[in-house]
């Protein structure tokens, strides 16, 4: 496999703090990566340092298997869309995405060939000649796009350029972006705090926290086998408690927690033994609920409880059912059968224990 | 309610019209007037264009003029020229408190009176003055030199006088250029001329108008600084309308020559606009 993007031991300290603390990752050509942190984690600063407006601490960035530690800005074979898209707005569109290659030096006429043939890959031909500010947020979006591939970059770099679009139009620019990616066929890689645009887009996740990856790999890995409590936090939503492990055979634990609630969970290959102070994280979608307790017999966890809140949503809405002192968040099966629910009812749920993940106690957010 | 809300509005538009009616219209009536009579006997007066065709048939106050004009259009080019990186280093590249403190910087000069300013720059200048005594020490020149009294201790003066008229509206535009822009230049692959030329000025064009107005306008109407730097023979247009007026209590022809200075340099502003194919609008706005 060739790699467009490779980060070395990348380090970057700003004074006493470490910003970015020895991250190494390597990109494949034409695949969509992502960054995912919370805001402060470090991505942008990593993005900043591959765009070559900062200079790493240590370590070595290498694009096409050079390295462009010793290239400035203008001259690095990368480009970037940025976060508020930075189009310049003293020129119209044909000129904005003409930009780079009057920098390159090109003929008039082939700048003109090349734009028109990127608004055409962007599905808004013929609006060269219109301003900046008439254009829609998506439509912007998509013209900072072009300003970079018609340069045909060897990696794109996106700094959360959907994060001042609203709901609906970020919803359909993540499938869009994920087909212009497709269609260029260049390396993108995308930083973002929002999980869902991550999990949508991208080929190959790290997910960020405090300067270091704590996981890569892909969307279906980060969400259902986080390697840490970090992840496994950050990465949908999750009920979490924190407990003490009672008993421990291979993989399953026996856990209880604060409040006294015996559970079951996985450790999934991890290393834990009995009494090691423990986090349990169970996704919402993976309880089931139940209005008789028989029908849940064969999961390791039941409990019973009501319901004290109704959070509807229309596929994802949930209930909160009180069991024990515990508020547990379950997601409402979509077939429906339990629309009729209403507050104070008492259900019945439970879960598999392998759905329960288990890790030592550390850090989550 | 409506009739309410009418007194409110000429309430709060009061202030403006007596401050325009009173100190700018009446004023420059009365003056206009002043200007069309031409005196053809002891007392007596009549209407005519006479001392329009003084000032157009007088070569010394022509070129006067045009000598005025010439100096304050370089008086603003070299004012942008040095207010220009001063601006952009307080804008884009200074954070923080080191902002706030240049910033003030070119402010604490101004709240000096111009007088007391131009006072400083004698006390550099002239022939017993620091840098004159400074150069004899050093063995560089052999007796004193006078530095005052000339062109360039004028347009030193008018430069220093007006810088800060100057690095407030650049320093406001720039402001609101984004820092992600001008990465965008570069990651594109612009040069920092390329940048500069492209990017940084077009934004910055409105303050470089509008900055350039007020410093050009300041300098051709700058009455203290030619006089005590540039010497009694200065030959400022400002000069001529104040001996007319009060030397040879000429009003009629210091009149004329006030509205030419503000018709003149009207049109000077309005040419230079047009060349530069900036408008008012976009400068105010």
């Amino acid at each position: 496999m060739s790699f467009d993007l490779e980060c070395r031991n990348l380090t970057k300290r700003f004074g006493g703090t470490t910003a970015v603390d020895d991250v190494s990752f390597d990109v494949p050509s034409g695949s969509f990566f992502s960054i995912l942190g919370p805001s402060g984690c470090g991505k942008t600063t990593i993005m900043r340092m591959i765009a070559g407006f900062l200079e790493p601490s240590s370590g070595d960035i290498l694009i096409r298997g050079k390295s462009v530690l010793d290239v400035s800005p203008n001259k690095r074979p990368v480009n970037m869309v940025f976060q508020h898209l930075a189009l310049f707005p003293m020129m119209n569109i044909a000129e904005n995405i003409g930009y780079g290659l009057r920098r390159q030096g090109m003929a008039k006429a082939q700048i003109a060939v090349k734009v028109d043939e990127a608004l055409d890959r962007i599905g808004l031909p013929g609006i060269g000649t219109r301003k900046i500010d008439e254009l829609s947020g998506g439509q912007k979006q998509r013209v900072a796009i072009a300003r970079c591939m018609v340069l045909e970059p060897d990696v794109l770099l996106l700094d959360e350029p959907l994060g001042a679009l609203d709901l609906k139009l970020r919803e359909r620019m993540k499938v869009e972006l994920k087909a212009l990616q497709a269609a260029f066929d260049t390396t993108f890689v995308y930083i973002t705090h929002d999980q869902s645009e991550a999990l949508v887009m991208s080929d190959t996740i790290a997910v960020m926290n405090e300067g270091r990856f704590e996981q890569m790999g892909s969307g279906r890995d980060l969400y259902y086998r986080p390697a840490s409590a970090f992840v496994a936090g950050f990465v949908g939503d999750s009920n979490r408690w924190a407990g003490r492990v009672e008993r421990a055979e291979g993989n399953v634990m026996q856990v209880r927690t604060e409040s006294g609630l015996s559970m079951r969970a996985s450790a999934h290959d991890r290393a834990m033994g009995v009494g090691d102070a423990a986090q349990i994280f169970v996704r919402p979608e993976a309880i089931r609920i139940s209005t008789a307790a028989d029908d849940l017999a064969h999961f390791d966890n039941h409990l019973s409880g009501r319901v004290t809140n109704l959070l509807f949503n229309g596929a994802a809405s949930r209930i909160v059912v009180a069991a024990d002192a515990e508020e547990i968040e379950v997601n409402l099966p979509q077939s429906g059968e339990f629309a009729a629910l209403s507050e104070g009812d008492a259900v019945h749920i439970g879960w598999a224990g392998d759905q329960g993940n288990c890790f030592a106690a550390g850090s989550a957010p | 309610m409506k009739s309410g809300a009418r007194l409110g509005l000429m309430l709060l538009l009061a202030p403006l019209l007596l401050w325009l009616i009173l100190l700018i219209l009446i004023p420059h009536v009365d003056m206009f007037l002043v200007s069309l009579r031409e005196r053809v006997g002891v007392g007596e007066y009549r209407i005519s264009l006479a001392n329009y065709l003084t000032f157009f048939q007088e070569p010394l106050y022509l070129w006067t003029f045009l000598r005025t004009a010439v100096m304050s259009i370089l008086a603003t080019l070299i004012t942008l020229l040095i207010a220009f990186p001063v601006s952009y280093f307080i804008a884009k590249i200074a954070r923080g408190r080191s902002r706030s403190a240049l910033f003030l910087l070119c402010l604490v000069p101004f709240w000096v009176s111009e007088l007391v300013r131009t006072f400083g720059w004698m006390i550099l200048l002239r022939e017993t003055g620091i840098i004159s005594n400074l150069l004899q020490w050093a063995g560089l020149v052999s007796g004193p030199v006078e530095m005052l009294y000339n062109d360039a201790a004028i347009m030193v003066g008018l430069v220093y006088t007006s810088m800060l008229f100057m690095v407030v509206p650049l320093v406001t535009t720039l402001e609101s250029l984004p820092d992600e822009v001008i990465e965008a230049g570069y990651d594109l692959g612009g040069t920092n001329t390329s940048v500069m030329r492209e990017i940084v000025i077009p934004h910055a064009a409105p303050g470089i108008v509008s900055g350039s107005i007020v410093v050009f306008m300041l300098s051709l109407g700058n009455y203290l600084t030619p006089t005590m730097l540039g010497g009694k023979d200065s030959l400022w247009f400002t000069e001529l309308i104040y001996s007319q007026f009060i030397v040879r209590f000429n009003w009629e022809l210091g009149a004329a020559f006030g509205f030419m200075l503000l018709l003149l340099s009207s049109l000077i502003v309005w040419g230079m606009l047009r060349l530069t194919g900036q408008t008012l609008e976009r400068t105010m706005g």
